[in-house]
């Protein structure tokens, strides 16, 4: 712009229209720029946000009056200048006149003439104070993600994971089933720099050894009887993304050798190939299996749990995250009654008892379930006990530990809970509890009464009773 | 020294006084050739000693590892500077340096070149704009 003239719009307007007084009005911050960076124009927005007045702005190198680690570390118009000519927006922050460090999101885009020339560039300044406040505080209280909860637990793993995601090492995510893994997965992933690019997800237990290694490696085509055409294969679609190997612990050894290699060297042989593919693949894994004693019993292989495991995530059950079932509970509902557009506003106090008292073995999953049913079944503003499932509401055995018998003999919670549910009858829970000891005590009554915390003639006259004497 | 109080603008006379005719030692932040405009970023400083009667004695510029505005404040307070021109600085350190008794002339736009000829003559001011001048 030549020194003294008024910048104008032409050919918009009947008369030429003054473009100063046009970019004011803009509440965002605006700046023009020639092409050696420095500042043409200035809008009122900028100078509220920068402190510097226009005059003062005016032909100085736009670094110097932004003040931007933007401009300093990753000045995206140096990047257009080689020839990018999309417009670039990225966030960091700017130190104001007064001295002070403002979020801003900054836009830049290239101005060119007709004949396709960059004559200048456009920046576009957003101060994000605000939605960086509000972040933080949705945060604070709910999570990462989709992920809900208060608990220490939660809390701990809310704080880590963003710093995982920036990291990229290897994750293994362990957890009992509904625990929020695959949401932890996916959560690390948008969170990382891979986020543009995809997130693959593959069950290592769902298809057959042979269709596993086609499906994770790729193959070529003629490999095998039926590949009438090549596959890329999971890894190779995932490139420059990330790998989400859902019950790893499922993952049959010869594919474990495999993927040991391929954590090695980054290098994918597809089947039928003598030629290895180079792929960038962040590999998260995770699974409800303890992979320690599949270890121990030689089902899984050491050197890929110390590969897998360089960022381990335990996500806690359900029943150890205390206030956290009340929370989630309210989270459902609301979320599910918008999504349902059913008027129920809450759950009745004994609803609530009864939710609050069960384990949920199927952790926040079930949970959910449970609230979706409810939901579905309740034609009332209000949750009462008879909305809920009935193997909520009806009376269960819950036998945690047998008293005063071998420390390690425990029935399974989730047998009981199953048997219970399948059928209410103590009768038959009795029986079974006697069978399940006198296996424990291989047969032998006395070790098997003691096991059960009765006395010999108790276990005799009770074995009588249900005909298990013969 | 009554010269000095001539050439320069009533306010700042104190700054100079304060100085006095000792050797001063004076920090610059460097982008390139001209003053870093982040304290905070800046991976490159100058630091120019000069004599009494204010002319610019020695120089030696000053890699860092790592840009740090509290690695900046540290360096300050070792190597014992008298003055730290910049060009954005949080609060927080200039209020810092304040207390620590260094002079902050902070907002400075230019040319290393620039900046030093308005150093030797006393005219420096926070906030200076000097390029094309």
């Amino acid at each position: 712009m030549k020194a003294g003239r008024v910048p104008r719009i032409k050919d918009l307007f009947e008369l030429p229209v003054a473009l100063s007084p046009l970019i004011d009005e803009v509440p965002l911050g605006v700046a023009v720029l020639n092409p050696k960076r420095e500042v043409l124009l200035f809008n009122r927005a900028l100078e509220a946000l920068t402190g510097f007045a226009r005059h003062e702005a005016r032909g100085i190198p736009c670094a110097h009056i932004l003040r931007s680690n933007i401009c300093i570390q990753q000045c995206p118009i140096a990047r257009l200048r080689n020839g990018l000519s999309d417009s670039v927006s990225l966030e960091g922050d700017i130190i104001n006149r007064d001295r002070r460090k403002i979020p801003v999101r900054v836009t830049f885009a290239p101005i060119v003439d007709l004949t396709g020339r960059t004559v200048g560039y456009l920046e576009a300044v957003e101060d994000i104070r605000g939605l960086r406040e509000m972040e933080g505080k949705i945060g604070k209280a709910y999570g990462f993600g989709q992920l809900v909860g208060r608990s220490p637990q939660m809390e701990r793993i809310f704080k880590i994971l963003p710093v995982i995601a920036q990291s990229d090492s290897s994750v293994l995510i362990t957890g009992e089933t509904g625990t929020g893994k695959d949401f932890i997965a996916e959560a690390i992933h948008q969170a990382s720099q891979r986020a543009k690019s995809p997130f693959v997800k593959v069950n290592c237990g769902a298809l057959p050894e042979t269709l596993l290694e086609s499906e994770l490696f790729g193959h070529q085509k003629g490999a095998f009887t039926g590949a009438v055409d090549s596959k890329p294969g999971r890894f190779r679609l995932a490139h420059n993304g990330t790998l989400y190997l859902t019950e790893i612990g499922d993952l049959p050894l010869s594919l474990q050798v495999k993927l040991l290699t391929f954590l090695d060297d980054k290098v994918v042989y597809p089947l039928g190939s003598t030629k290895g593919l180079h792929v960038n693949v962040r590999v998260i894994a995770a699974t409800h299996r303890d992979l320690e004693q599949m270890v121990r019993e030689g089902r899984f292989r050491e050197d890929l749990l110390f590969r897998l495991n360089v960022v381990r995530l335990h996500l806690p059950p359900l029943r150890d995250r205390g206030d956290d079932v009340r929370l989630l509970l309210e989270h459902f509902l609301n979320t599910l009654t918008s999504q349902f557009r059913k008027p129920v506003k809450g759950f009745s106090g004994k609803a609530l008892r009864i939710l609050l008292d069960y384990p949920f073995p199927g952790n926040v999953r079930e949970l959910r379930n449970v609230v979706e049913y409810a939901l579905n079944i309740c034609p009332e503003d209000q949750i009462h006990p008879r909305h809920l499932p009935a193997y909520l509401v009806e009376p269960r055995v819950d036998v945690q530990r047998l008293q005063g018998g071998d420390a390690a003999f425990e029935v399974p919670r989730r047998v009981q809970q199953q048997e219970a549910g399948k059928d209410l009858n103590w009768a038959a829970v009795e029986r079974k509890l006697i069978m399940d000891a006198l296996v424990k005590a291989r047969g032998r009554k006395s070790k098997a009464a003691d096991l059960l915390g009765w006395g010999r003639s108790t276990l005799w006259r009770k074995m009588k009773q249900y005909e298990m004497d013969s | 020294m009554r010269e000095l109080t001539r050439r320069v603008p009533p306010r700042k006379v104190a700054q100079l006084i304060w100085l006095g005719n000792m050797a001063r030692k004076v920090l610059i932040t460097l982008y390139g050739n001209e003053v870093a405009p982040r304290f905070d970023l800046a991976t490159e400083v100058l630091i120019a000693t000069l004599g009494p009667d204010g002319r610019v004695e020695e120089e030696k510029t000053v890699v860092l590892p790592q840009a740090s505005a509290e690695n900046l404040c540290h360096m300050v307070l070792t190597e014992e500077i008298q003055a730290v021109i910049c060009g954005a600085i949080e609060e927080e350190y200039h209020q810092y340096l304040t207390w620590k008794r260094v002079n902050v002339f902070d907002s400075v736009m230019g040319s290393l070149e620039a900046v030093l000829e308005r150093l030797e003559e006393g005219t420096l001011r926070s906030g200076d704009i000097l390029f094309g001048k």
